[in-house]
Formats: structure tokens, C-alpha cells, sequence
């Protein structure tokens, strides 16, 4: 696919040969995630977030299609028929503290995924079109979330609902017919649920479609690096396979620990205790709080508390909640730095540790409740958000003296040494 | 282009944040319910930590205070007699506590189809004290008792919390009434500094040592029997705690062996190259 130097696949098996000859889908596999995929040498382990990813999806899709099988998506059923799973079901407990807390891990390493590709720029030409997938993806995971929230129907599902749907009532004029059109009510009821729980079904098989043109388009030039250097020749590259597979390896293990100890050990943690009871449309629960992965979000929509601009506080605060995540897809044409790698912006580095704890700040405040002081502090802190993407980042790269970079990956990680020690059973020096 | 128009937007959304920021806020009144509240109470259960089970002899004696006490009032609408079993009922015993509830299930004459009562069988799930809601809040002074089944996992705090509300009743501090004077307890409510607005509709529960009897022998303290009725309410709102913690640590050993193997298979291919 993508460099000359990557291997051509040669099946030496007889049966893959045939199939390879009719079908060459083995040739597919081979070059897309085995040893016909050169990546660069030097990755470190936040490389190993987008499998990560990868697997936190299969592990949603699967143990969400088994609880289809249990859940009745009907608002006088919902509920019990989640607490039934939980009860009932032959280990149903585990299969839904598995998708419950599934959904969190996924969001942690998509963060994690999302920064790694800011800090070292894989946003940056010519992987424009990776991020801008990646975007989709991550907007496809927020409205899957949100809908898989609703089916327990409990009082956050609820309200949560309530609250989210209720942006499309702060569109001028044809806000409420189109709010109303959406949830098949003027509140959210069996008409919503049952809606939501088949987009809920859908989505996640939208996702896994958009992350095959995502990877499809990353391999057209290959990984990023931390150097952000491009690739100049096969000594800068290895095989996927075995090299990177292994490494995955390691990180899916660490990966599962962490996933284990929530489901078996904190498995509630991270959930809100009003959603263990059944939803009531009569009682309003004193704090209305979404799910911690938006809670940054959630602070920035709170912040707006003005109107200003003869725009109503509501709407400013609606567009800039979608414009938070919308301005991503113009950052490859904001940041218009050569450089791609923080490691050498030593101007950018900053404004992007910046940016870290500002987020941070934005996620505790989007829990708190809506009072002085976590309200003035949410809008100081949504304030760099804005002024990072829109204002920071555009100027920095404009006046920045960059460091000077390494002339390829290999001399970078070689500092002139050998090229390689012996392998393990051969006997090494070193 | 793109530069220039992406910063006017910045520059909307910064102004209209800068302008909210410095708009003066209201001053926001000191209140009771603010200023008493207070945190749940420190109290130790069997089945705290990562390896934590159920004391089967302490679920028994939280469920008898619940079937004396508290199922006057509250529903437990998912839990099964059956599921009894579980903490340490026999089959025959379930049979009877089924049998003896004093509520007795819906269900129809089967000669005339008529709507009538049965006694309750081990499938069946624990009847509700009243009708429906209206009856309940009926009978309670327009509150509504919670059902039990979830009660220990829908609070913040949760056994912890039911055992701080149960104990927690007093009387109103003097300096709560000398500073809000308009924060007395209303009649027919309770104070109570663990509930959120510091007046609660239930009445205290448990009142006197020895309310229940214990066919064990424990002394039925308040604070023994508080604790036992939250620790049952923790094992009904999670009833599978146990098999979790099992599972847990079973699959952290098998991934721990694991990972560790992955990591060697990691650092032995990379032997030979610098990275």
C-alpha cells in the first residue's frame, strides 16, 4: 500500500493461495494490519490507542447485541427489564457493567487518542482526511452514547433526554416543531425510547464503517510518528507484524485489567445513582447531570449565561457546545505549521498542556452544580478552549521559532549507533 | 481566509463569555439545607472492598427487619421470595415466609374471574403494602415511600447512606433556629441532617433496642439492626456482588499472567531494534 519497500504478501499456504487467487481478502488483511504495513520504528505507546478503540467497540457491539435479546425498549419496561438482566439473566449483570462501563473506557481512549494525534500533529497535512473521519467518529460516538443512556430509563436517562433534545427547541423559530418531530412527542416517551434504541443499534455498525475509511485513509500515507518527520526509507520502518501486533498486545492486556477492575470492582462509579431509579416525568432530580465523557461539554453550554449580540443565551450556548467539536474539523487548515510534532513547537507544547488542564477544568465544572464559583471559572476556562483552536493556535503557528528537526526517524532513534543488536538466543554484548 | 474567519468566531465566543463573566451576580442567600447537611456516616459492612462478600446471618437478620418494619410501608417490587434462597433460606422456609406475608399477591377468582388475593408463593415477588401510588401517598401524609429494591445503589452514599438516615434523627439544632428562623421543621416532617433538605416525611423506624427479636441471639440494638437492614439492601439492590468480586479477581489474575507474557513476546521481537 504504501511505501515500495513494504513486503508482497506470498501465501504459503496452499488453501490461502486459492482463496487469495478468487477473493484477496488475505492480501487485504496482510497489508492493512500484518507485515505488509511498514510503520514507523519509533512509536510509543500512545500509537496504541486507536486499536484500543478498536476493541472497546467490538467489546460494545458484542455485549450490546446480547442485550438486545433481554432489553424491552418500552417505557413502562425499560427499567425493569434492565434490573431482569441484571438479576435474571445468566451472568446479565456482567454483560451490562461490561457495556455500561464499556462506553466509558471507550470515551478514555478515545481522549487519549484524540490528544495524542494534537500533540504530535497527526492532524496535519497529509493526514487532513484521517482527522477529519476521526471527527465523524467521535461525533457518531457521542450521539450513540447519549441514545444508550435513554434505554435504562431511569431519572438521568430522562432527564438527561430532556435536556439534550431540548437544543433543538433554542433553533429560532423552527425550533419547536422540529424538537417535537424528533422526539415523536413534546417529551420524551415510548415514541423517543423506541427511536432512540434503534438508532442505538445502528450507529455503532455506521461507526465501524467510518473507521474502515478512517484506517483506509491513514494507510495511503502511513502512520505519524513522534517525531512528526516523515518516512525516507525502510530502515525508518517495520512490519506491522510482528512488531506493532506485539506491542498491541501488551496494550490490549493493560487495557483489560483496567476495563476489569471497573466492571468487577467500581462498577458504578462512574454511573449516577439517580439512573437506579425508574424515570419520572413528575419529579425533577435537583442536579441534572450527563455522563462524565460530556461533561466538558456540558460546562461549555452552561457557560453562556448572557444574551449578547441579539443572540438568547440559550443559543450561544447551544452553538458553541456544536462549534467545540465542529472547529475540529478546521484545524488542519488553523494550524498551518510546517512541524508537526509538538516536541519541536516549543510555543504549541505549551498551549497544549494548556488546553489538557482546561479541559480538565471544563469536565469538573460540567458536574458541578450552576453556582459561583464553578460557574465564572467554567467561563474562563471555556474561554481558552475558543481562543485556543480559533485564536492560539492559527497565531502560534504564524510566529513560532520551531526547534530544528532530526534529518529522518532512524537517526533520530540511532543516534548514529549500530544499526541493530543481536536478537534474544544469539548472544549480545549489550 | 479560513484563519481570519475562524478568529471572528473566537472572537465572538470569547466576548460573550467575557461578558457573562463580569456580569454581577446575585447574592445567593446562606440556607439551612446548605449550611447542616451532613456527609453519610463512617460504618463498616462485610462486603465493602474488592474482595467483600455477605455475612449470610447479618442479611437474615436486615431481612427480618425489613419484613417487621420497614415492608409496612416501603414496596420491593424486584425482589423474589425465591430469591431468598440466595441468603441462606431453605426451600421449605422461603415456602412459608411466602405463605405468611401479610399482604397477599392480585389475582383473580377462578371460577367467577373476579379480582381477588392469593398467598404468596416463592415465585412471586415481594406484594407492595399499598395499591398504587395514591394510596401510598394517601396513607403517608402525601409522601411517597421509595420501593427498597434499588434503594442501596440510587443514593449517593448508598448503605452507608440508609444506615445515616435511620440513625440520624435529632432534634433541631438551637443555632439552626436562631439563624433560620423560618427553617422549623414543618409538622408531620422530621429533622434530619443526613436527608438532602433536612426534613424527611418518614418518621423514625427504629426507635427502641429490642424492637425486632433475633432468633440468633444478637442483640437488637438500633445501630445493630440499622445496620442489618442496609446491609440487606445493599444485597437486594445487588444481589450478584459476590459472583462480581469472584469473577473479578479470577479474570485479574488470568489477565495480570497474561499481560505479563505479552509484555515479554513485546520486549523479545524488539529485540533487534532500537526504538
Amino acid at each position: 500500500m504504501s511505501f515500495p519497500w513494504a513486503e508482497n504478501y506470498a501465501p504459503k499456504n496452499p488453501l490461502m493461495k486459492w482463496v487469495d487467487e478468487k477473493l484477496p481478502l488475505p492480501r487485504l488483511v496482510y497489508n492493512a494490519v500484518g507485515a505488509g504495513y511498514p510503520v514507523p520504528r519509533n512509536l510509543n505507546y500512545f500509537w496504541n490507542f486507536g486499536v484500543l478503540a478498536g476493541i472497546a467497540l467490538t467489546v460494545q457491539i458484542v455485549t450490546g447485541i446480547v442485550l438486545a435479546m433481554h432489553y424491552a425498549s418500552n417505557a413502562d419496561m425499560a427499567f425493569n427489564s434492565v434490573e431482569g438482566i441484571m438479576r435474571d439473566v445468566n451472568s446479565g449483570w456482567l454483560l451490562r457493567y461490561m457495556h455500561m462501563n464499556g462506553a466509558s473506557m471507550f470515551f478514555i481512549v478515545v481522549y487519549i487518542h484524540i490528544f495524542r494525534g494534537l500533540y504530535y500533529g497527526s492532524y496535519k497535512a497529509p493526514r487532513e482526511m484521517v482527522w477529519l473521519l476521526g471527527v465523524v467518529i467521535f461525533l457518531l460516538m457521542m450521539a450513540t452514547a447519549f441514545m444508550g443512556y435513554v434505554l435504562p430509563w431511569g431519572q438521568m436517562s430522562f432527564w438527561g433526554a430532556q435536556v439534550i433534545t431540548g437544543f433543538f427547541s433554542a433553533i429560532p423559530v423552527v425550533g419547536d416543531p422540529i424538537h417535537t418531530w424528533l422526539l415523536g412527542g413534546f417529551a420524551p416517551d415510548n415514541a423517543a425510547l423506541n427511536r432512540f434504541f434503534s438508532l442505538h443499534y445502528l450507529l455503532p455498525f455506521v461507526i465501524a464503517g467510518v473507521i474502515v475509511l478512517h484506517i483506509w485513509a491513514l494507510h495511503i500515507p502511513g502512520s505519524n510518528n513522534p517525531t512528526g518527520v516523515d518516512v525516507k526509507g525502510p530502515q525508518d520502518t517495520v512490519p506491522f507484524h510482528p512488531y506493532y501486533t506485539a506491542k498491541d498486545g501488551f496494550g490490549v492486556g493493560v487495557f483489560l485489567i483496567i476495563f476489569t477492575l471497573l466492571v468487577c470492582f467500581w462498577p458504578n462509579m462512574l454511573g449516577h445513582p439517580d439512573n437506579y431509579i425508574q424515570a419520572n416525568p413528575l419529579s425533577t432530580p435537583a442536579h441534572i447531570v450527563p455522563e462524565w465523557y460530556f461533561w466538558p461539554f456540558y460546562a461549555i453550554l452552561r457557560a453562556f449565561t448572557v444574551n449578547w449580540f441579539w443572540i438568547p443565551a440559550k443559543l450561544w450556548g447551544v452553538l458553541a457546545m456544536f462549534g467545540s467539536i465542529l472547529l475540529l474539523f478546521f484545524l488542519p487548515w488553523l494550524d498551518n505549521s510546517p512541524v508537526r510534532s509538538a516536541n519541536y513547537r516549543p510555543a504549541y507544547r505549551i498551549a497544549f498542556w494548556v488546553l489538557v488542564v482546561d479541559v480538565l477544568i471544563l469536565g469538573w465544572i460540567g458536574k458541578s452544580p450552576a453556582e459561583e464559583p464553578y460557574v465564572r471559572i467554567g467561563q474562563v476556562a471555556a474561554m481558552y478552549y475558543f481562543a485556543h483552536f480559533l485564536l492560539i493556535v492559527p497565531i502560534i503557528a504564524m510566529v513560532e521559532k520551531t526547534k530544528p528537526l532530526p534529518n529522518s526517524i532512524s537517526e533520530s532513534v540511532l543516534h548514529g549507533e549500530a544499526e541493530e543488536a543481536a536478537p534474544i538466543g544469539v548472544g549480545s554484548a549489550h | 481566509m479560513l484563519r481570519f474567519l475562524a478568529g471572528l468566531v473566537g472572537l465572538g465566543f470569547v466576548s460573550a463569555l467575557f461578558i457573562a463573566f463580569v456580569m454581577p451576580r446575585e447574592k445567593v442567600e446562606p440556607s439551612a439545607a446548605h449550611e447542616y447537611h451532613l456527609p453519610e456516616k463512617e460504618v463498616k459492612f462485610s462486603f465493602d472492598g474488592p474482595l467483600g462478600t455477605y455475612d449470610r446471618q447479618q442479611l437474615q437478620r436486615g431481612f427480618q427487619v425489613y419484613k417487621e418494619v420497614c415492608s409496612a410501608c416501603h414496596s420491593m417490587k424486584l425482589v423474589a421470595f425465591r430469591d431468598l434462597e440466595e441468603i441462606g433460606f431453605s426451600k421449605p422456609e422461603v415456602k412459608a415466609i411466602a405463605k405468611q406475608w401479610p399482604v397477599e399477591v392480585p389475582s383473580i377468582n377462578p371460577d367467577t374471574g373476579e379480582a381477588a388475593t392469593r398467598k404468596a408463593i416463592p415465585s412471586d415477588y415481594f406484594p407492595s403494602p399499598y395499591a398504587n401510588e395514591t394510596a401510598a401517598r394517601a396513607a403517608n401524609n402525601n409522601a411517597l415511600p421509595p420501593d427498597m429494591s434499588l434503594l442501596a445503589k440510587a443514593r449517593e452514599g448508598g448503605p452507608h447512606y440508609i444506615y445515616s438516615i435511620i440513625t440520624g434523627y435529632q432534634s433541631q439544632p438551637a443555632d439552626l433556629l436562631k439563624r433560620f428562623p423560618d427553617a422549623k421543621t414543618p409538622t408531620g416532617l422530621h429533622y434530619n441532617p443526613y436527608f438532602a433538605n433536612l426534613n424527611i416525611a418518614m418518621p423514625p423506624p427504629l426507635v427502641a433496642d429490642g424492637q425486632v427479636t433475633y432468633s440468633d441471639g444478637t442483640k437488637a440494638s438500633v445501630d445493630q439492626m440499622a445496620q442489618d437492614v442496609s446491609a440487606f439492601l445493599m444485597w437486594a439492590a445487588e444481589p450478584k456482588l459476590e459472583n462480581r468480586h469472584r469473577t473479578g479477581a479470577a479474570v485479574l489474575i488470568y489477565l495480570i499472567i497474561a499481560t505479563a507474557f505479552a509484555y515479554g513476546a513485546y520486549r523479545n521481537i524488539w529485540r533487534d531494534k532500537k526504538h
